[in-house]
């Protein structure tokens, strides 16, 4: 499990393997976002915990259907799949890998990006905490979306419309911290909440991942 | 005897064949008879007036929504469970009801919001549920006809369905955490005080109980034509073997 996990990063990070991609995607979110509604403060700091933590959601969604696909593509799933380590570790080391590509990185970067869009002090580690906390959701929700489409030949359309709405909760709960946070409210419960989505995507999904896989191997 | 028995396609389509002309008859009678009831017979809302009138298809067509995702959900775990086609047939027959009927639900409540709250849409928790539960109807759908091999797509439909089930209750919960409502709460649960009113409460209850004969009988029909369709399939394909 620790090779894959080696292997998967390596690939992230030498073959294009869109590591800088996502990256690049949540700076020009950021970007873009006060071009589109203009670039006073006022108007810009209370949606800013949203448009980060919408710009964190889709960036992690970028990547997701090269997830399966190039293992599929290159006979690497079929081994994966008679290999010693059940297809469910296989399915959490996957959705690990991706989340310290994507996700890890997006935490780190949203606390200078976000002064690109006056986020107020304040909400500052909120927003990096909620990040972290709630991204692993999001890698392991998407592993599973990315299990289901992985036999599709078109499948990153579907895969959003399918992930997406999956994304709701942490979404809510994700953005609930931080707009708290920026207006000083207590963050616990929406923080404990969002918490608890991820322990719970973390224990379960890899199952249902690897139940979507064996039936796509099939 | 037990239902399982009806898992087998020849004696589920003799039985189906056998009641769905009753479930239909039944169907039309209560749908007419209490939308007609319903609409002439009864007074106006001292408040709402005439747009009370649009609860006789607004709120059993949101009740279908709900209950038919519940009837996929089970229907999902006995294919997964038990591998019986039809009950796979069957849930992906519901699926294209539910979405209208989720439709239908939103289209209704945006058409009664405008006079009742003055705007078509507001961000109240039970609306954004719809909508996400809308959304993972879409998704369903859009699954099934992605992908060509049916068992395989009964089988990752059903996955999708029970993993889609826990996070649109978590989404519902999510949405009344996120945000205060202007709709009211629940009008037609046996155990409250308060409810709608004996005037409404009769035809529209007898709309409920068509709507659900209605949805029995969609159901039954669009399984009967997959069976069938699947039937010819068969019958085709051994023909050019032959």
């Amino acid at each position: 499990m620790l090779a894959l996990l080696q292997r998967d990063l390596r690939l992230a990070l030498r073959a294009g393997g869109g590591f800088g991609l996502g990256l690049a995607f949540f700076l020009i979110l950021a970007t873009l976002v006060p071009l589109a509604v203009g670039p006073q403060p006022d108007r810009l700091a209370p949606i800013a915990p949203g448009i980060l933590w919408l710009g964190a959601l889709l960036a992690c969604l970028l990547s997701l259907d090269r997830l399966w696909a190039l293992d599929a593509e290159d006979g690497s799933l079929d081994l994966l799949a008679t290999a010693p380590v059940p297809l469910e570790g296989a399915a959490t080391v996957k959705a690990l890998a991706h989340w310290i590509t994507t996700g890890l990185p997006l935490a780190v970067i949203a606390a200078p990006l976000s002064l690109l869009l006056f986020l107020p002090g304040p909400a500052l580690p909120w927003l990096a905490l909620s990040l972290l906390l709630g991204t692993p959701a999001l890698s392991w929700i998407g592993t599973f979306g990315a299990a289901l489409t992985v036999g599709l030949k078109r499948g990153s359309l579907l895969l959003s419309l399918l992930v997406l709405p999956l994304y709701v909760p942490t979404l809510v709960f994700g953005a609930e911290v931080v707009r708290r946070g920026a207006e000083g409210l207590p963050v616990a419960t929406p923080l404990a909440l969002l918490a608890g989505i991820t322990l719970g995507c973390i224990a379960l999904l890899p199952f249902a991942s690897a139940a979507a896989l064996r039936v796509n191997l099939r | 005897m037990s239902i399982w028995e009806y898992a087998n396609p020849r004696r589920f389509m003799a039985a189906s064949g056998a009641v769905q002309p009753y479930v239909w008859g039944l169907a039309i009678l209560l749908c007419a008879t209490g939308l007609i009831w319903g609409f002439f017979f009864t007074p106006e809302d001292f408040r709402m007036g005439h747009s009370v009138k649009i609860i006789y298809i607004h709120v059993p067509s949101a009740f279908l929504a709900i209950n038919a995702w519940f009837m996929m959900l089970v229907a999902s775990l006995i294919w997964l469970i038990r591998r019986h086609h039809v009950s796979a047939l069957a849930a992906r027959a519901a699926a294209p009801i539910g979405l209208i009927m989720t439709a239908v639900a939103l289209i209704t409540g945006a058409i009664w919001g405008k006079p009742m709250w003055g705007t078509y849409w507001e961000w109240d928790p039970r609306l954004t549920s719809f909508l996400i539960l809308f959304l993972f109807y879409l998704g369903y759908v859009a699954l099934w006809s992605a992908i060509e091999q049916q068992d395989q797509a009964a089988d990752l439909t059903s996955i999708l369905c029970l993993v889609g089930t826990v996070f649109a209750v978590l989404s519902r919960y999510a949405a009344q955490f996120w945000n205060q409502g202007l709709h009211q709460g629940a009008s037609l649960s046996l155990d409250a005080e308060e409810n709608v009113a004996d005037v409404f409460w009769i035809p529209l209850v007898i709309t409920l109980a068509g709507f659900v004969f209605l949805f029995v009988a969609l159901v039954l029909l669009r399984t009967r034509t997959e069976i069938r369709r699947r039937r010819l399939h068969a019958i085709s394909l051994k023909e050019r073997l032959a």
